[in-house]
């Protein structure tokens, strides 16, 4: 099987202010924040007060993490050790948040895939979510065979962190899944495996 | 009219055969000698009688081998039947089109007394006698769409439609042809269609959509795709491509009368009236290379056709490993001689 | 003679509903039951004159749990010429019309959380059909529903007098406004909002939900009052060669319909006046798709790719 040019790979249109917004909630990483501090200072202070960044700073140094606060001026900011904390965070605002909310990501994809699959489960709109991948490639990707996830995937093929398989990372794409399908590389003649080569880096 | 059921499989021993009869209304899906690509529906109106177009809903002499294998899949994946919550509507609507078209088609095999909301249906031929309340799934031994669609042949997908596109929210898949309905859940139109090479080059699938979108109530359209398989197998999906794709390594010209196979699908598409959805049923037909012979047309059309494909597609169709072998077997029995224009099947 | 898709039905009851509309019930000819429907759908009136052929495009407002009946409501309008004059003067008890299929370009969103909707005059129709849809699913809704006065209001009365908790009536003669802003600042995650009314109080909807940062994904409008009409225009079709009248009170499927072509969907290349809210602005503005139920022209001529 080929990995193909696929239509349900999602397109980041980049980030865009809704500046008639009553509250901004924006996830973003290390890479991703960048295009963050560039949204707020385009828009504004008046902007940037409504805004609530959750900030994964899992890849940043204590001083890159100071750094970002002080150039998102007026927003507020909140750091996370990791994507799941943050996200347990963010379900925990969705819950209680009301229309005139927007909802922002920007990073890689795995970031804003866990994002608009949680603002999906709160019934927002995935068009709705303004988004922008920026930094690394990674995937997060499927076993379409043992249903299992594997994480931060720079290469293909890559080995499945559940059942062992070796995987083809295909450019199908999930939405509900946050996740792209993983297809077995010797399923046709058993131990024919391809090299692997880092293409998501 | 007593049919009497063929007691095929579709695995392991694969005793499916189609029997001189059945070869004769296979929707043998080429109209022109060179391969050409699209979407286009035409309207789902009753054709001869004896054809697959001669009821909405076709059941043939695999009904009962085919509602086993069925069985089996959910038995292995229930992820082989999913519908999101907000489906509910459709997937009575769906129970609905499949049991009225089948009784008013096969009065003999399936019955329906509806009293208000009070449903009575008997499958004869599986053996099922049920009263449900329409609408009520807590009288149903499953939810709808899984209920009957236990009950009928082909596969069924339900779309949503939103925002002028349409949404795969819900439907059950055991006889596919490399898709997956748990990872394409949730999709719309185009990212579904995502992995078809030509369609989003020539602009066919914006052309379909839009179809689809207007596919009214009692209108339903239809049209025919078509791949290839080895063994006559119904379930290849995805999650067992490490079980099937392994066939693709052990076509010879010895064996390939018997183990290559034209997959048909007839897709047909209906408007479903209270949920607005859309449901498509896709079922599938098998025609062994052998059985392709009996019919001298067919025997030169598939192999031109075969030839002309484009690269891209070869590869979609997963056929790159047998393609050759193939062509050289059918190769003799072209004689060259011109196929009339058109279809070649009623 | 009746289309391919479409039937005879009777019309079993005609009432005088608000001072310029009346409701209009139809029953099926002969035993067969009528389509199933979904909330928000209309049919496709056909109204044959000696000399003139109209298509109307009504909702069907009665509950989409009893296809026993479909109920519609036309308003007369001013100066019309059109389908609504002939509906109020020539259709009564006993007539036979001809209606289509029922389309739904106005659907509830069955991924919505909450549903909130706004009415003027006689845009109230397709919500009705949505109350009682809404009601029976259980789900989360507002009806907020403005008329000029209680002789202009259909359904006004019966709506006060079932004294819903979640409907609420107001009369501009009186003064009352619906208070969107403030409606549109409490409402939770998923709340979509559905506006039927006339051009002004849609325009007026849609821009106080983005005031109030709410996303277009989950704005939707149907215009119902009158359409303005359009100048006299030729529309040729491209594959058919068919070119093809409109009057200025006839939209593109009107004349389509009549004449006997099939209209799924279309592309076309002119100035096109959308009096639709199906398509996105970005559609309008490329005018690559038409709605030809409600496209009128604005003069000249266009090519339709059918």
């Amino acid at each position: 099987m080929l990995v193909s040019g696929n239509k349900s790979r999602p397109i980041y249109r980049g980030l865009e202010p809704d500046t008639f917004a009553k509250h901004n909630i924006i996830v973003t990483d290390g890479d991703g924040c960048a295009a963050v501090i560039e949204m707020a200072i385009a828009a504004g202070d008046a902007f940037s007060k409504r805004c609530t960044v959750l900030l994964c700073t899992k890849d940043l140094s204590d001083h890159e993490r100071d750094e970002s606060v002080r150039a998102l001026g007026p927003a507020t900011v909140w750091f996370f050790p990791t994507l799941e904390t943050l996200l347990t965070r963010l379900d925990g605002m969705l819950r209680t948040a009301r229309m005139g909310t927007r909802l922002y990501a920007s990073g890689s994809e795995p970031l804003i895939g866990s994002t608009v699959k949680t603002a999906l489960a709160h019934g927002i709109d995935h068009r709705s979510v303004s988004t922008e991948h920026r930094g690394s490639n990674k995937r997060r990707v499927q076993c379409v065979h043992c249903k299992g996830m594997t994480e931060d995937v720079t290469s293909t093929a890559v080995r499945c962190a559940h059942c062992g398989h070796t995987l083809l990372v295909h450019d199908q794409y999930s939405r509900r899944l946050a996740a792209y399908m993983g297809v077995r590389a010797d399923a046709e003649v058993l131990g024919e495996t391809p090299a692997s080569i880092g293409v998501f880096q | 009219m007593n049919t009497i059921f063929k007691p095929d499989t579709f695995r392991n021993d694969f005793t499916f055969a189609n029997s001189p009869a059945a070869i004769k209304r296979f929707p043998f899906p080429f109209c022109e000698d060179t391969y050409t690509y699209s979407l286009d529906m035409e309207p789902h109106v009753a054709g001869p009688a004896g054809s697959v177009y001669e009821y909405p809903i076709d059941i043939d002499d695999h009904y009962v081998s085919d509602m086993a294998d069925r069985a089996h899949v959910l038995k292995d994946d229930p992820l082989r039947c999913q519908a999101f919550p907000h489906m509910m509507t459709a997937q009575w609507d769906l129970l609905e089109l499949l049991m009225t078209s089948m009784a008013r088609a096969y009065p003999h095999q399936f019955t329906l007394h509806r009293n208000g909301d009070q449903w009575h249906w008997i499958n004869k031929t599986l053996g099922i006698d049920d009263k449900f309340r329409f609408g009520d799934i807590s009288t149903l031994s499953y939810e709808p769409m899984e209920y009957i669609a236990r009950q009928c042949q082909g596969d069924f997908t339900l779309l949503d439609q939103r925002d002028n596109n349409l949404w795969l929210d819900g439907g059950i898949a055991t006889s596919q042809a490399d898709w997956s309905l748990d990872f394409s859940l949730g999709m719309n139109f185009m990212e579904w269609h995502g992995a078809e090479p030509v369609a989003h080059d020539t602009g066919v699938s914006d052309h379909a959509l839009n179809s689809l979108l207007n596919v009214q109530q009692n209108s339903p359209v239809r049209r025919l795709n078509w791949t290839m398989t080895l063994n006559p197998r119904l379930d290849n999906s995805p999650e067992n491509y490490d079980i099937w794709g392994r066939d693709r390594a052990t076509v010879t010209p010895a064996n390939v009368g018997d183990k290559v196979h034209l997959r048909v699908e007839l897709q047909a598409v209906w408007r479903l009236p209270r949920s607005n959805a859309l449901v498509i049923s896709t079922r599938t037909y098998f025609l062994k290379m052998r059985e392709l012979l009996t019919q001298p047309n067919w025997a030169r059309r598939f192999p031109r056709v075969l030839k002309s494909l484009p690269a891209e597609l070869v590869d979609a169709k997963g056929i790159t490993r047998y393609r050759d072998v193939t062509l050289d077997w059918l190769n003799p029995y072209d004689d060259g001689q011109a196929t009339p224009t058109g279809c070649l099947f009623k | 003679m009746t289309t391919h898709n479409s039937r005879l039905v009777h019309v079993a009851q005609v009432q005088q509903v608000a001072r310029e509309i009346k409701r209009f019930e139809l029953v099926s000819l002969d035993e067969t039951p009528l389509p199933a429907f979904s909330a928000g759908a209309h049919v496709t009136v056909t109204m044959r004159d000696r000399d003139h052929v109209w298509r109307n495009p009504y909702s069907l407002m009665g509950s989409p749990l009893d296809a026993k009946r479909y109920e519609i409501s036309v308003l007369r309008v001013p100066q019309s010429r059109g389908g609504s004059a002939y509906m109020h003067r020539n259709v009564g008890i006993g007539s036979v019309l001809e209606i289509s299929a029922p389309v739904n370009q106005f659907p509830l969103s069955n991924v919505g959380r909450k549903h909130i909707m706004i009415a003027g005059g006689i845009g109230i129709t397709p919500f009705l059909a949505m109350l009682a849809q809404i009601k029976q699913d259980k789900r989360n809704f507002e009806l907020h529903y403005a008329v000029r006065s209680v002789f202009d209001g259909a359904y006004f009365d019966v709506l006060r007098a079932a004294d819903l908790p979640n409907v609420h009536l107001y009369r501009s003669d009186r003064g009352e406004r619906i208070a969107l802003p403030g409606i549109l600042a409490s409402q939770p995650l998923g709340t979509h909002l559905y506006v039927c009314g006339p051009q002004k109080m849609m325009d007026w909807a849609l821009q106080t939900a983005r005031r109030e940062g709410w996303p277009d994904e989950s704005v939707h409008c149907e215009r119902f009052s009158a359409q303005p009409s359009g100048k006299t225009a030729n529309v040729k079709l491209a594959r058919s060669g068919k070119a093809i009248y409109v009057g200025e009170h006839q939209s593109i499927l009107g004349t389509f319909s009549s004449d006997g072509v099939d209209a799924p969907s279309l592309c076309g290349d002119g100035q096109l006046l959308h009096n639709d809210h199906t398509l996105s602005v970005n559609e309008k503005l490329t005018g690559e798709r038409a709605t030809t139920c409600a496209t009128r022209l604005d003069g000249g001529s266009l090519t339709l790719d059918l």
